[in-house]
């Protein structure tokens, strides 16, 4: 594993932290709304993974784009949606991002990037790799990248994306959150292969493996590649190892797994571990610290009161939108 | 001898059933046997219980193959939309090969597949899809709308020597019912009455039944006598159960799921009108979803699917908004 030596500096650590807590308070609220049923649906929760979503988004442009999977809340907050558009789209309302007719998996924000999300493993894959053939075919430096599961890299949809991008020299970064988990099963049941990053050896691109809750060697290790991305390089993959804090989806009983110690967690909780570190280094104090949280926390229930005076879609609009005029 | 027990359990005890007593039938999919209590690993080991990686391809392609070889694999895809990913390997491979080796070999295949979960999962994860596969020929279609009719169709599916899409309906998952003992198998293309009427009749599929059958009860108040078919298999289609009803009432609503291009509903209303067409005093009726993706806003989740007051409207509709016009 590559250990990396973040440059890190208080403006820098202070932007992490808070576009983490930003990702932590949102989801945690959405768990006690899903719970109340004032979110419903199937709701899949990125805590563990605010450091992948932050070290990597936090270095992209508006004109970047990103495709997610189920699990995209903190990708999506990460590349900049607005808290209200998204807890409106999670509470099925008009103003949400996609007019409540996407909700949690669906979400898209093109004026940040986020360019969508699909809830079939690995089908934002080849679009991804799309997007990148027509940045490249645009003639301009912007990139993508395409999160995913380990899951998902045991579809064949994967092997011809990568191979696809690779072959056309895509700008486009594959980012793999590795939780050792698809659902209910351990990645081992999944695959002989443990390590993703060697999954995609053979086809000679750069590509490297990071602790995700590290968001520091998040941060270096995306950079890394984002720089040569922009300058006409690709594809690569980026490999974070992360914890999945929550159930699989909200509601999961998760009786096929033990739960992590508590001090475990603390250490592979990337929030966590972050803000200890920067406390450690002087990069940030604890009034500050408290501070993000506390604000962190604001937002999002400005969001939820936001979301809340928002009506529902109209009979009009679920039909209208069914073609493009 | 019978036993009341959650759908979802149904389907279980009918593949626990032929596994004990079919050496050849595995079962595999994403997520089975997650611990190490589950009954099916307990019961049959892993050879014969597999987990498979994301890989619907390769999970329904190697179905296929083992069918081929003479094995008779259940494979679990919790989704109905998964088998999208694999499509060639269900539309034009296991129902092809049967027919193109001039019937030389077999595919005794069962693809378990949940559908219809109206209940937030947005639209990637909601779609009522069966009549993708009723359009073709060589797979048959199975639609349970009850926890006996659950456990006895997923025991013919298993004996069938073709490939079945057996529909499972998310939404009735924990619905209990009576479930005989035991072997128990439900013929295919056998549709079930669900209720006797005399002035219209109802088919409606999967969730819908229960649909149909509380429109009917609150019909019945009125003063209407309505019948509930439902076909519980499309392929198989039981053809002459609804026209012998259509005979006596003269009147047909069609309740589905599905969109109404993508119904199982059409093709019935296009048989009947056919076949059907001297016994009609009326239109015949669909109420099906509207044709657009599930949204994920539950009032447009709504807006779109067919209920009870839709379906009651529609038999006001045929009736000619009394019942006295039937006489
Ligand atoms: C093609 C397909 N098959 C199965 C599923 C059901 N499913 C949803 S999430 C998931 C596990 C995904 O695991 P991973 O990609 O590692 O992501 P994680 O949930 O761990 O973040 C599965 C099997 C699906 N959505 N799409």
């Amino acid at each position: 594993m590559e250990r990396a030596v973040p440059t890190m500096d208080a403006e820098l650590a202070n932007r992490l932290l808070s576009t983490m807590w930003r990702i932590r308070a949102f989801e945690e609220r959405v768990a006690q709304l899903k719970r109340t049923m004032q979110v419903h649906g199937l709701i899949h929760l990125s805590i563990g993974g605010e450091g992948v979503a932050a070290g990597v988004c936090g270095q992209l442009r508006n004109d970047d784009g990103v495709y997610s999977g189920h699990r995209a809340h903190g990708h999506a907050i990460a590349k900049g949606a607005p808290l209200t558009g998204m807890m409106a789209e999670l509470m099925g309302r008009v103003d949400g991002l996609c007019h409540g007719l996407g909700g949690s998996m669906h979400v898209v924000d093109r004026e940040h990037g986020m360019l969508g999300a699909t809830g079939v493993v690995g089908g934002n894959l080849p679009m991804a790799a799309g997007d990148a053939l027509a940045a490249k075919l645009g003639g301009t430096d912007r990139i993508t990248v395409v999160f995913f599961g380990d899951g998902a890299v045991q579809a064949g949809h994967f092997h011809e994306s990568v191979n696809l991008a690779a072959l056309w020299q895509l700008p486009l970064i594959f980012v793999c959150e590795n939780n050792g988990m698809a659902e209910f099963t351990s990645r081992a049941e999944h695959s002989p292969v443990d390590s993703v990053s060697d999954v995609v050896a053979p086809y000679g691109f750069k590509r490297a493996t990071v602790e995700g809750s590290d968001v520091g060697a998040v941060w270096t290790g995306f950079g890394k590649f984002l720089k040569l991305a922009r300058r006409g390089g690709g594809p690569f993959l980026l490999e974070c190892r992360t914890h999945r804090r929550a159930g699989h989806y909200e509601g999961d009983a998760q009786e096929y797994r033990d739960e992590l110690a508590e001090q475990e967690w603390a250490q592979r909780d990337p929030l966590a571990r972050f803000q200890e570190q920067a406390l450690a280094d002087g990069l940030i104090d604890e009034p500050t610290a408290a501070e993000i949280e506390t604000q962190a926390r604001a937002a999002v229930e400005a969001a939820v009161e936001g979301a809340r005076k928002s009506t529902f879609p109209t009979a009009e609009l679920a039909a209208e939108l069914v073609y493009a005029k | 001898m019978s036993h009341e027990i959650p759908y979802i359990a149904a389907i279980n005890e009918a593949i626990q059933l032929e596994m004990e007593r079919d050496e050849d039938v595995l079962y595999f999919g994403q997520n089975i046997a997650t611990t190490e209590d589950d009954p099916f690993l307990k019961a049959f080991g892993s050879d014969r219980v597999r987990v498979t990686p994301i890989s619907e391809t390769a999970e329904i392609g190697m179905a296929v193959g083992a069918a081929l070889a003479g094995l008779r694999p259940v494979v679990e895809l919790y989704m109905a939309e998964f088998m999208l990913v694999a499509m060639n390997q269900v539309v034009n491979e296991a129902p092809r090969f049967r027919y193109m080796s001039g019937g030389r070999v077999k595919v005794p295949l069962v693809l378990k597949a949940g559908y219809g979960f109206t209940a937030g999962w947005a639209g990637q994860h909601t779609g009522s899809i069966y009549s993708m596969f009723t359009g073709v020929p060589g797979l048959k279609v199975v639609l349970p709308s009850t926890a006996a009719d659950a456990k006895g169709l997923m025991a013919t599916a298993i004996r069938d020597d073709n490939p079945v899409c057996y529909f499972h309906h998310y939404l009735l998952t924990l619905e209990h019912g009576d479930v005989p003992d035991g072997e128990y198998l439900v013929p295919f293309g056998q549709a079930a009455v669900r209720r006797e009427g005399g002035d219209v009749t109802i088919v409606a599929t999967g969730f819908m039944v229960g649909k149909a059958l509380a429109a009917a009860e609150a019909l019945a108040s009125e003063g209407i006598s309505a019948e509930v078919i439902d076909p519980r298999t499309l392929v198989p289609l039981d053809l002459d159960t609804i026209l012998t009803s259509v005979e006596k009432t003269g009147r047909l609503v069609l309740v589905d799921q599905a969109t109404r291009y993508g119904s199982a509903s059409a093709a019935i209303a296009a048989d009947v009108a056919e076949h059907g067409f001297s016994s009609l005093k009326a239109p015949i009726k669909q109420v099906t979803a509207l044709d657009a993706t599930i949204p994920y806003s539950e009032p447009m989740e709504a807006f779109l699917l067919p209920d009870e007051a839709k379906i009651s409207a529609a038999v006001h509709q045929v009736l000619g908004g009394s019942p006295v016009a039937t006489a």
